[in-house]
């Protein structure tokens, strides 16, 4: 199982630790409502080291790296960040990933822990007619998430370049903070404003000790449980959940993360298809009438019975202090306000269909 | 706190005898490996159930736990202060029970753990 340079951390602050997807990471320190309520009034820190970067370098890195991605690289400057889908040729997804611009020849791809693997097999046989050079460098990078609305206050004590220099999805590729050497971007998996910082494997340990001290009460450490009740209620899609090969990005509701136009890519044909054709089945959310959780993979139905679709994530929702829910449904019951059953254990509950996202997400955009 | 007329299930449920009714809740253990408790799924009361049944759940942020029944019988109550209240468990797992079985095979007790084997089976559970 493999272990990110924190483990030890992670172990000396008593974390429970869990096998996420092959990983041994921590799914707790000192409870989920708790963490996940400290960074949405104040701030968290999440070591999301298990998170892959692949590199992609060469004359053709841009004009290759837009190919490979639904979402556009035009006007992409150094110090950019872009989130979008990477689809197979018949539209559902291979992963969803951050791009950051390093250079104006040189992209990083953060993708998800799962799918590092599948992600560099995918992109280096995409490769073949790019004068592109394909690097897994996951090994070499820790990567620690600041999120809250105390986030940039506490990091802004650790280093003396100023954050408001960083501003929503962008990074600053190298600077000194915690005194270890980092990227840092303010982008973020939680609906607050927040950092992740890219770091050499080796000084993770310092730069998470450094930040949790200089924190103090301000500032706890949080596990995998929290980071998902967090992107849940800002319905933040989850690869394997409301995203995944069999998921477009269309049906996930990602349609701003896609290009129009000239720029070929991979799944273009698909997609296109898709939206001509009506998009038949779409990512919904629902909040629980009835008392009881949805859980991934549960049935949906109508009011009479007829299955529409399955759940694909379900929670409390600490924040709101209701319990809610994302499925994938037949696009004719996804207004809001219809009733719907879900299939829990023996039993079917009921749920009204409700707009997305449940929390209004808080990010910190500044006026250019 | 856990009691020394306590008995345990392999399924981290603890059972206390009174009488013909068996009180059940879930262990410490089971508790802190679920986490945060969010909604408990209770019982209904006037069914029989047969032990290794799977009789109501709990709930917590991150997964759902089948109650296993251990003993056979009729639900006789169940802690309704639990729909309001599913932290309780967490707060205190030994004093937030959640259903009363009225046993109906008292040879059924002699088949769960006291605290002792309890104790050796979680240290294996780790």
């Amino acid at each position: 199982m493999g272990k990110t340079p924190l483990y030890e951390t992670h172990i000396s602050l008593g974390a429970k630790m869990i096998d996420f997807g092959g990983w041994i990471m921590p799914v707790q320190y000192s409870g989920i409502i708790r963490e996940h309520n400290k960074v949405r009034e104040s701030a968290g820190i999440f070591d999301v080291s298990h998170m892959g970067e692949i590199l992609i370098t060469g004359p053709d890195s841009a004009h290759f790296t837009d190919f490979l991605i639904t979402n556009s690289l035009i006007g992409i400057k150094p110090g950019d960040v872009i989130y979008s889908p990477m689809c197979y040729q018949n539209g559902g997804c291979v992963d969803d990933v951050l791009i950051y611009c390093l250079s104006e020849k040189n992209y990083l791809l953060a993708v998800n822990a799962s799918n590092i693997q599948k992600d560099y097999d995918w992109i280096t046989a995409n490769s073949e007619h790019f004068d592109v050079k394909v690097e897994n460098i996951s090994e070499l990078y820790a990567q620690i998430a600041v999120q809250g609305p105390r986030a940039q206050k506490i990091l802004s004590e650790i280093t003396d370049v100023n954050l408001d220099s960083i501003g929503f999805f962008k990074s600053n590729v190298s600077m000194e903070i915690g005194g270890v050497r980092a990227m840092v971007s303010r982008t973020g998996y939680t609906g607050e404003d927040g950092f992740e910082i890219y770091t050499a494997s080796d000084d993770a340990p310092k730069l998470f000790k450094e930040i949790l001290e200089t924190g103090s009460d301000r500032i706890v450490p949080c596990g995998l449980g929290a980071r998902d009740t967090l992107r849940f209620e800002s319905c933040l899609p989850l690869y394997g959940h409301e995203l995944s090969n069999k998921i477009s990005p269309l049906q996930a509701g990602l349609k701003v993360f896609i290009k129009f136009g000239e720029i070929d890519y991979i799944g273009k044909k698909a997609l296109e298809e898709e939206i001509s054709c009506g998009i038949k089945k779409r990512i919904t959310g629902f909040e629980m009438i009835d008392k009881g959780i949805a859980r991934n993979g549960y049935s949906v139905f109508t009011k009479d019975g007829e299955e529409i679709g399955y759940v694909t994530s379900g929670s409390i929702c600490p924040s709101l202090s209701k319990t809610m829910g994302l499925a994938l449904l037949n696009a004719d019951y996804i207004k809001s306000g219809n009733e719907i059953l879900i299939g829990i254990r023996n039993k079917k509950v009921r749920a009204i269909t409700v707009k997305k996202p449940f929390y209004k997400k808080k990010y910190r955009k500044r006026e250019e | 706190m856990p009691s020394k007329n306590l008995k345990y299930s392999k399924d981290h449920e603890w059972v206390r005898v009174d009488g013909d009714i068996a009180v059940i809740g879930i262990t410490n253990y089971a508790q802190l490996q679920l986490g945060d408790i969010v909604y408990v799924e209770l019982p209904e009361v006037g069914v029989t159930v047969e032990r290794d049944e799977v009789v109501c759940a709990v709930e917590s942020v991150k997964t759902a736990a089948d109650i296993i029944t251990p003993i056979s019988g009729e639900v006789v109550e169940a802690n309704v202060d639990l729909d309001d209240g599913p932290e309780l468990i967490n707060d205190d797992s030994f004093a937030a029970w959640i259903m009363k079985i009225q046993i109906s095979d008292m040879s059924e007790i002699d088949n769960l753990m006291d605290e002792a084997e309890y104790a050796d089976f979680c240290e294996n559970e780790d």
